[in-house]
């Protein structure tokens, strides 16, 4: 079996357990928050025969383990069940946000990934020079910023003063191009300024790594012109700890958005999960969590992969 | 006959232009501000909004839910700028004892998919709250309804248990919206309401156009409203400013001068009976012993705390919860100011010393955590010991509210005085946070509830209110305004004191001016 494909299913069967236990954990941590569904919902109206009576629609009324089992099943088999609150299927409430998160994942991912892996090459080639920093500080001073500041400032910016970009990025207005240019660009510019900061850092460390060992020094003796010496005999070398910092920032879009849902009001994942535990609406932080901790671990093998196939030295069994 | 409205509208709309190109323009011109216009499309964000957004009356519980229900609903009376209430679906109400009510419903009615209201749809709309599988918040309301019978196709008698001259202020209040008979998917927010529902995202917003079937002549005025739910304060104030909404609700006082400032966009103010109170259990130490609630009343600076916590957008209470606006309000109680000689007198007879009292207080309860801080300051004077306990607001009201000896409590407007007092200060109410027993309020209480005279009625409330202010463990330091920022050309909102948005419903008001 090649290393890869042993690899491969290694990890397939690690993220079975992994997301098994997460998902007790899960459900143990929602059980030890004060309040269940029926209260949050009726709040201070709440009186004991009304609770009493929701619960039982609920189902709230169950043993915990008993509930915790009737979820499984119905994940397993596809049917992660009823939100507790909305009463609306999991699955329509998710399906209705999912893909708007994944659109804007992807849109940053595309412009702050090449964007990132370039400025961290000219950082590491130039290392000690202005450029690199200038792009290291400018990297600090961005990661250091909370995204809400750096979002509220550019829809102050961008929209109150100058009135180039709707204040709200409603993604069901995209009809052409144009308008989902127009929706698109505070937020991504947001989510840009903290992801590719990290992502360049990274980069920078790992090719400045390789660049500082013996055999690029032998290399360039022998005569190596300098873009191959990057690109052909230090990234490869690289790309391991890069990939990995690429699907740390691209997995954090996916789930932790939550400032730039809240700011420019977009319908995206992360805003239904925080109502879900807040309203501990169990099956959605459930099947919400499952999602990402499978997005999340899917970044990482993807990024491992990545590393494995760059290197040769690591793609045969020692 | 619908459609015969409608044609009469067109027709003067019609009139509108050809005189518009006339002649006779300054004319018209001078009548079209005060007239409202048709047509148009408003964007509204509110502050909440989540997965448990809901359509079903019975079920609605913030400000997001009670808007969207004004839309899309009716119920059998409407509320006035003085909270009296009106004819609605029902077009005349009445009774002889209070008990025994009488509904006559206005003909010619219809719901959004075109059925005709009913006395059956009324009884049910009713009925249903009385159901613990309804899951109900009207249901304490709903449980002092005996039967409801309809008496002929359009006319409805409700039986309550005890006479209840306010009956027809309960019915105005959104949970009793009346559906069709026999709804179980809520869904589709069918209602016979001024707008008919487009789309209905939970968490997300929703899209109502214009009932041309409207019951009441005329109205509403625009074509569309999109509403949307918008969590962060910040960001509902920046999407208005930046033409990106027409009108958000519940904006922090800090942004008034902001709003205000920028030309084009106004604020609009109500003040309600919406207030945080100190209550101070009457059960547990320290709240039990009578001189230390009273010095604690006397160190409320109201004047101050108005200006400097709340920046002048609330007027001063005083330790009762009837808001001025009130028919029931008693203007000869004397207002309590801030006397530390009285507090020191009350405080040392008290006998606590400098031992900590704990204030609970949270930003789930309306700057309770503020005025703690202004209460504490005055307290170091006369060497009371307060300790401000700040708690998150996640799972305060389940927590901590009516728990602690010590804390704040928050009460939203309620649309008659029966409600505030029955709901906060009788003695078996799960909301009497502070755990106050007096039997001769709760008989008064009811004395008030079945008097038919108002007169009569209007003296037993005074006396309520002021056994509240001398002897519940309750500070009541402000009454605090609703504040919702909108664009100046809006126009058609005025104040309904039940709350924000125009006591949350605006749709059927607003309309743009040129």
């Amino acid at each position: 079996m090649s290393p890869l494909l042993r690899l491969l299913l290694q990890r397939l069967a690690l993220a079975f357990v992994s997301l098994l236990l997460v998902s007790v954990v899960v459900f143990l941590i929602t059980a030890v928050l004060p309040g269940d569904a029926a209260q949050e919902l009726l709040g201070r109206d709440a009186t004991p025969e009304t609770l009493a009576a929701l619960r039982a629609q609920m189902g709230l009324d169950q043993p915990l383990p008993l509930r915790y089992l009737h979820w499984l099943g119905g994940l397993i088999t596809g049917n992660p069940g009823r939100s507790l609150v909305s009463d609306a299927p999991v699955m329509e409430l998710i399906g209705n946000r999912l893909p708007n998160s994944l659109l804007l994942a992807a849109v940053t991912a595309l412009i702050a990934v090449p964007l990132a892996l370039l400025l961290g090459t000219l950082a590491a080639v130039f290392r000690g020079g202005w450029l690199d920093r200038l792009l290291n500080n400018g990297a600090v001073v961005l990661v250091s910023v909370p995204e809400f500041l750096i979002a509220t400032l550019a829809v102050l910016l961008l929209s109150v003063k100058l009135g180039w970009l709707p204040a709200l990025s409603y993604a069901s207005d995209i009809d052409s191009l144009s308008a989902a240019a127009r929706v698109f660009v505070m937020p991504v510019l947001t989510l840009c300024c903290v992801t590719v900061a990290q992502m360049m850092r990274m980069t920078r460390a790992a090719l400045a790594d390789q660049l500082d060992a013996p055999y690029i020094e032998m290399a360039r003796l022998k005569g190596v012109p300098p873009m191959r010496l990057v690109l052909r005999e230090a990234m490869p070398n690289a790309i391991g700890p890069i990939a990995n910092a690429v699907a740390l920032s691209t997995s954090y879009l996916l789930g932790g958005v939550i400032i730039v849902e809240t700011i420019f009001h977009y319908p995206g994942v992360a805003k239904l999960m925080v109502d879900g535990v807040s309203q501990r609406d169990m099956p959605l932080v459930q099947t919400c969590t499952m999602i990402f901790c499978a997005g999340y671990l899917l970044l990482v093998l993807i990024a491992d992969m990545i590393g494995i196939l760059a290197n040769p030295r690591l793609r045969h069994a020692r | 006959m619908s459609a015969t409205r409608r044609d009469v509208l067109k027709m003067f709309a019609g009139a509108g232009m050809m005189l518009a190109s006339s002649r006779h323009l300054a004319a018209l011109a001078q009548t079209s501000t005060a007239q409202p216009r048709y047509g148009g499309r408003v964007r509204v964000a509110s502050a909440t909004t989540s997965i448990a957004d809901t359509l079903d009356p019975a079920r609605l519980s913030n400000q997001t839910d009670y808007a969207r229900s004004r839309m899309l609903y009716s119920c059998l009376t409407r509320f006035d700028a003085s909270l009296t209430p009106q004819p609605a679906l029902a077009e005349r109400f009445d009774t002889d004892d209070a008990r025994r009510w009488i509904f006559k419903l206005r003909r010619g009615v219809t719901f959004h998919d075109g059925r005709s209201l009913h006395a059956n749809d009324v009884v049910f709309s009713l009925m249903r709250h009385k159901d613990p599988a309804t899951v109900s918040r009207a249901k304490v309301f709903a449980d002092q309804i005996e039967s409801v019978r309809a008496s002929a196709s359009d006319e409805v008698e409700v039986l309550l248990h005890q006479a209840n001259a306010d009956l027809p202020v309960t019915l105005a209040t959104f949970w009793f919206a009346i559906v069709p008979a026999g709804t179980r998917d809520f869904n589709h927010g069918i209602g016979t309401g001024p707008f008919k529902l487009k789309e209905f995202k939970r968490g997300l917003r929703s899209v109502v156009v214009r009932n041309p079937d409207y019951w009441r002549e005329g109205r509403p005025y625009v074509n569309e409203i999109e509403f949307a739910g918008l969590g962060d304060e910040g960001a509902r104030v920046n999407a208005l400013l930046s033409g990106d909404l027409d009108l958000v609700a519940s904006i922090d006082p800090r942004s008034v001068r902001r709003v205000e400032s920028t030309p084009g966009f106004a604020v609009f103010r109500q003040s309600s009976g919406q207030y945080s109170n100190l209550a101070m259990r009457q059960d547990v130490t320290p709240g039990n012993n009578a001189d230390f609630t009273m010095a604690i009343k006397l160190l409320f600076d109201r004047a101050r705390i108005a200006e400097s916590v709340a920046l002048g957008n609330a007027i001063v209470a005083n330790d009762q919860p009837i808001h001025p606006s009130n028919r029931f309000w008693f203007a000869g109680l004397p207002q309590r100011e801030l006397d530390l000689d009285k507090a020191r007198y009350h405080f040392e007879r008290s006998g606590l010393g400098n031992t900590p009292i704990p204030v609970v207080a949270s930003p789930a309860a309306n700057l309770s955590v503020e005025m703690t801080l202004a209460l504490q300051q005055s307290a170091n004077r006369i060497g009371m010991n307060l300790q401000l306990q700040r708690m998150p607001p996640d799972g305060y009201w389940s927590n901590h509210w009516g728990k602690s000896a010590v804390g704040w409590g928050n009460v939203n407007a309620r649309p008659n005085a029966d409600a505030v007092l029955t709901e906060f200060f009788k003695s078996d109410s799960t909301f009497n946070d502070v755990h106050w027993k007096d039997a001769q309020f709760d008989q008064l209480l009811m004395q008030a509830r079945a008097e038919v005279d108002e007169a009569r009625r209007k003296t037993m409330y005074a006396d309520m209110q002021v056994m509240i202010h001398e002897k519940c463990g309750v500070a009541i330091p402000l009454f605090l305004s609703s504040l919702d920022a909108h664009n100046a050309r809006l126009k058609g909102l005025s104040t309904i004191p039940v709350g924000g948005l125009m006591g949350y419903e605006f749709a059927e008001h607003v309309w743009w001016d040129a």
